[in-house]
């Protein structure tokens, strides 16, 4: 089914059934996670994919266009053949690999044992996806977050949010807009009672990252996500005097320095960066208050980042 | 051996259906498109690399005692949260291109390219004439 919705995205030249069913994809990859046990993967790529990005694809399709031309005939060989070629060599390779779902693989021996069997001692939270991510692992999750800051100073260099004064331009094409949107009773009401919700699950997926799925990245991606339905039904103008662009821009920064914060923290209190055995007087609420203190920096960087390149594509657009 | 590597051989599929996307699309943002459809791919590899087969989610309770591998799950979840921000990336460069040349086709570009290219030599060539 994966296969069959790829191949379909492929066929077709329109962008925006490309995009629709990109969404689809999203959520039967999210499925496929459930299934195989990674609930917090499943999580993320539901928000992610099937929100987030389709959104942002959404955004870009309409400046750019929606159809794309035929690709011209000569110029399939080649990619085909090399194509065919690295997939067999790939297929023969896969021979070798461990079976699907054997616990004596390689991948099961080196690290993933301790951290199974330790971290309830060693960091404390049930959920070892979060422990992993935020304690054993922090110095990778610090370099994802600052990928994420960036990759939104680079769209905020191409695009520039926020840097136009509240324009006289584009309000008149945006009022038209609304008032089209706005009269939609069905999707005004539906909206109306999901985005609180959203938002309030935002929070207790931010909170309550450390017992169940859930944590920073995935609460900033959801909370974004109200924030962008917010903005479709009553449009850009209102989402953008509830969430300033220009004050907005400061909030990536903040994120990321709290996480580093932290780090500098422990590092003032004699141990290690980002050790936060130090960060409190007993270890294990160290741990604990680092943990939470981290994942809500990661949490106010990617939604801030998500909702301002959201801001970007949307002033562009209109 | 079916039931074995049954994943891997759709991983494959997929990741190549990706790659054949950013190759042969002229169109720049379906070729983003392919590209995520790639990431996709390798996260799919990556999680069924962490299957345990009688496992469960990677969250200690009482009652369990076989538990997948958190490492792919912790690796792929910030990976997901990158690609996103990479995609706004791309999207915003193909934007950029479109304000720039009034298209984002990738063969009409480099007509217009060349076209370029053809007009700064024939003024090249007349100024080194005249001078």
């Amino acid at each position: 089914m994966l296969v069959a919705t790829a191949v379909t995205i492929i066929r077709t030249r329109k962008l925006m059934s490309a995009v629709m069913l990109m969404g689809f994809y999203s959520l039967l990859c999210s499925c496929i996670f459930m299934v195989l046990d990674a609930v917090d993967v499943a999580f993320t790529e539901a928000a992610v994919g099937a929100g987030v990005s389709t959104i942002f694809f959404l955004a870009a399709i309409a400046i750019v266009g929606r159809t794309s031309k035929p690709t011209l005939p000569g110029k399939t060989v080649v990619p085909l053949i090399a194509c065919i070629a690295t997939g067999a060599l790939l297929f023969y390779a896969s021979f070798d690999m461990p079976y699907f779902g054997s616990a004596d693989a390689p991948v099961h021996q080196h690290v993933a044992p301790r951290y199974l069997e330790d971290s309830p001692q060693e960091v404390g939270p049930p959920n070892v996806v979060t422990s992993v991510l935020a304690s054993y692992r922090g110095y990778d999750t610090f370099g994802e977050v600052g990928v994420v800051f960036t990759a939104f100073i680079g769209v905020l260099l191409l695009l520039g949010a926020g840097t136009r004064r509240s324009g006289i331009e584009r309000t008149a094409p945006g009022d038209t807009n609304d008032e089209s949107m706005r009269q939609k009773i069905v999707l005004r009401e539906v909206s109306d009672l999901v985005i609180a919700p959203v938002l309030v699950f935002a929070l207790y997926v931010q909170w309550h990252g450390d017992f169940g799925p859930g944590g920073g990245f995935q609460a900033g991606v959801i909370f974004a996500s109200a924030i962008f339905l917010y903005a479709l039904i009553y449009g850009i103008v209102p989402a953008q005097k509830l969430l300033p662009p220009r004050k907005l821009a400061y909030l990536p920064g903040v994120g990321l320095l709290l996480y580093a914060g932290v780090g500098v923290y422990s590092m003032l209190m004699g141990g290690n960066f980002l050790d936060y055995d130090f960060v409190a007087a007993d270890p294990h609420d160290g741990q604990h208050y680092g943990i939470l203190i981290i994942e809500l920096g990661v949490g106010i960087t990617v939604a801030a980042v998500m909702i301002n390149i959201f801001y970007s594509f949307s002033e562009r657009s209109l | 051996m079916i039931e074995g590597l049954f994943n891997y051989w759709v991983v494959i599929i997929l990741m190549m259906a990706g790659l054949y996307v950013v190759m042969a699309s002229r169109h720049l943002v379906k070729k983003i498109i392919g590209l995520n459809i790639f990431q996709t791919a390798v996260f799919i590899l990556f999680i069924s690399l962490g299957k345990v087969s009688g496992g469960t989610a990677p969250i200690i309770a009482d009652g369990f005692a076989v538990y997948s591998n958190p490492l792919p799950h912790v690796l792929i979840l910030t990976a997901i949260v990158v690609g996103v921000a990479t995609t706004a990336l791309g999207l915003a460069i193909a934007v950029r291109v479109y304000e720039a040349y009034d298209t984002v086709d990738e063969e009409d570009i480099a007509a217009l390219d060349a076209e370029d290219q053809q007009r700064d030599n024939a003024v090249s060539t007349v100024t080194d004439t005249t001078s």
